[in-house]
């Protein structure tokens, strides 16, 4: 199978898509780039560079827009409303601060609210987390805070095999869909296969098995997770590492059921604790699985705090090995 | 229009501080020293200088992702901003914000932004202030071509003629947001026009002429710190570098940035003014380039050497810590 990058495997999927159905499109700030400009006309792609290459195959269905995210995402909103499968993107998921509103008062509730007679198949792309030393409004995971508001679906890919299959998934559901891109693993690589292929949403993907501890982690922390799992394999610790892969709707039956299984349950997010998944996960287990559990559950994330700017301080607000390891050996002690 | 020789110095100090700190701040980045994400001014020098130089310290700028011009013209201390781009902790914002949120609120900078338009609604709450206090105060914000179309934008114009607030709404035309051009990302052929529609005048600047924007700003300022309300400055001048550092620049014509290099520079454009009317000799202005690039020669050697934060750090500065009272 060819390896690609996990940009590179969100954009085939956007190409595949945009080949099989004509009402998809792609709107955002430069996702076709150099517009109006004397230069190349569709050369950027989107600044992380995931729409690369539409503009230059349809482009009516590849749309430079002014920076108005609220107006980007409204228009997303609405084309769907009336039958097209748009794609959004707002490039840094921090910018859902301007753009709020149609997220989580319009397109979210759409449905809802007008008594399931409408469908809004609108997908938004966001490039979300740290590790860039981009500071506080250019670093957050955002889907967090996005997993709250019922009527939305939340999508955080791991890798670039799930990222492409997920993205098909997201473009062909008819409720609108929140996509985040962990920024920072847009060049990692997996096998992925040139076919179209679905991932479903609501099925958690089990990185690694193990029997003493469950492990569950989120969008960047999942590489990071599974490279502790892999060296704590060789000090006699298995561990599960389930990637929900999607936190609306998510997949509680295979937590729980691994919690039920190991009794130890730590959950790794890369966002603050107040309110996060981290939270949302122990309470779940904590509320359906306690009978199971035989040590407290513990909870790795960045502390209440923005993002900070310098390295050190972003390596040391980030959750990273350590914190994860001393983690999974607490509920072992 | 006569202008104090105090103030050509300093002046021409400050557009040659911009364009030197920039210059040196790109060539630290390709050395892997910077950090982060980082939007270099260069080549605006004229609109930060010539708005600036009408601006006291209790005055307000709010500022822009493009943000270093802006707060060198406002008076931040160049050698902190040095080393918060560096990321130390004794960085002007302890390393917290870096290139994009450099802030001195005692001078009157309320920051850059790393939002796009986050800006004009803060400053028409300090304009709103100054009106409240009667102190004469105006609030300075600049947007550039493509944050005039956002929203928040659009809401602040309106309401600072709404309240008659002082806001003076400074927006740079330097032709592109990110890699789109401005033909393209502002529907009307006419962003002055369109500005001037919100209910309050803009006053148009070459944004080569350091003398065009500081005359422009001049009007703007006057009038919204006479109390008759916001007015806006419209100063055109391309960017010298990318949108970013490391930005391949598809989007240049042939021959673009050469062009601009030569053709408008502010400071070739200063140079050549005083060379016509005698004020400042260039003997005189060689002597603030070397004093120039000795301050920005230092402000890096202090920044490397500067106290790198530590991970306690990291929550510090989320609340203020009231210490209690016995
Ligand atoms: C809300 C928001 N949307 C998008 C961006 C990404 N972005 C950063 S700068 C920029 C272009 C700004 O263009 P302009 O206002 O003309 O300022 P210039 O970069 O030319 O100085 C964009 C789109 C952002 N930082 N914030
Ligand atoms: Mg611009």
């Amino acid at each position: 199978m060819p390896e690609k990058t996990m940009r590179d495997a969100i954009n085939e999927a956007l190409h595949q898509a945009m080949e099989q159905d004509e009402s998809v499109f792609v709107i955002g700030e430069d996702v076709a780039g150099c517009s109006g400009s004397a230069g190349d006309v569709g050369a950027v792609g989107g600044v992380f560079g995931v729409t690369a290459g539409i503009y230059h195959r349809w482009p009516d269905r590849c749309i430079d827009t002014p920076i108005s995210e609220s107006a980007i995402v409204g228009a997303a909103a609405g084309a769907a409303l009336v039958g097209m499968r748009p794609v959004a993107e707002i490039m840094f998921a921090d910018f859902i601060g301007v753009c709020m509103d149609q997220i989580v008062n319009q397109m979210a509730k759409f449905r809802y609210m007008f008594g399931g007679k409408s469908r809004c198949p609108a997908v938004i792309r966001f490039a979300s987390g740290g590790g860039f030393s981009a500071a506080g409004q250019h670093s957050q995971a955002m889907y967090q805070v996005m997993t709250s508001f019922p009527g939305l679906k939340v999508v955080v890919p791991s890798n670039a095999y799930d990222a492409k299959g997920l993205m098909l998934s997201a473009i062909q559901d008819d409720d609108p869909v929140l996509f985040f891109e962990p920024k920072i693993l847009y060049q990692e690589t997996a096998d992925v296969p040139d076919e179209m292929y679905t991932i479903p949403f609501g099925e958690a993907n089990f990185v690694r098995e193990g029997d003493d501890v469950t492990v569950v982690a989120f969008g960047q922390m999942v590489p990071k997770a599974a490279a502790v799992i892999d060296a704590l394999a060789e000090e006699g610790i298995s561990c599960d590492l389930i990637d929900p892969r999607t936190t609306s709707p998510l997949d509680e039956n295979a937590i729980l059921e691994s919690v039920e299984a190991t009794g130890r349950l730590v959950v790794v997010d890369e966002a603050p604790p107040r309110c996060g998944l981290t939270a949302d996960i122990a309470g779940l287990a904590a509320d359906k699985a306690f009978s199971s559990l035989k040590a407290p559950i513990k909870q790795v994330s960045a502390p209440h705090s923005p993002t900070p700017f310098s390295p050190e301080l972003e390596a040391a607000y980030l959750p990273d090995a350590d914190k994860i390891t001393a983690a999974i050996k607490a509920t072992l002690a | 229009m006569s202008i104090a020789k105090e103030t050509l110095l300093h002046a021409y100090r400050t557009m040659k501080t911009i364009r030197e700190f920039e210059e040196r701040v790109n060539a630290e980045i390709m050395n892997g020293q910077i950090p982060g994400f980082t939007h270099l001014y260069t080549g605006q020098e004229a609109n930060a200088v010539g708005v600036c130089a009408h601006l006291d310290e209790s005055d307000t700028i709010i500022s822009t992702h493009r943000g270093h011009g802006h707060c060198i013209a406002k008076g931040a201390d160049v050698s902190g901003m040095m080393k918060e781009l560096f990321g130390s902790s004794e960085g002007l914002c302890k390393g917290k914000g870096g290139s994009m949120h450099v802030a001195d609120i005692d001078k009157g900078i309320l920051g850059a932004n790393g939002i796009v338009a986050g800006g004009p609604p803060i400053s028409v709450g300090s304009a709103l202030a100054a009106k409240i206090r009667k102190n004469g105060k105006v609030a300075v914000s600049f947007s550039g071509d493509g944050s005039v179309n956002q929203g928040t934008c659009f809401e602040a114009m309106n309401m600072a003629v709404v309240l008659q607030a002082p806001a003076v709404f400074v927006i740079e035309n330097n032709y592109y947001s990110e890699h789109t051009h401005i033909s393209y990302a502002v529907g009307c052929n006419d962003l002055k026009a369109r500005t001037e529609a919100f209910g309050f005048p803009v006053f148009v600047a070459d944004g080569a002429d350091f003398f065009a924007v500081y005359e422009a700003a001049g009007k703007a300022i006057a009038h919204a710190r006479a109390g008759n309300g916001p007015a806006g400055v419209f100063a055109e001048q391309g960017r010298y570098h990318g949108h970013f550092v490391g930005d391949p620049q598809a989007y240049r014509a042939e021959g673009e940035l050469e062009g601009l290099r030569e053709n408008h520079c502010p400071l070739k454009n200063f140079r050549a003014r005083m060379a016509e009317t005698g004020e400042l000799s260039d003997a005189e202005l060689d002597a603030i380039d070397a004093e120039v690039m000795a301050e920005i020669e230092q402000s890096v050697t202090d920044a490397k050497a500067a106290a790198r934060p530590t991970a306690e750090q990291v929550t510090e500065d989320v609340y203020i810590q009231y210490t209690a009272t016995a």
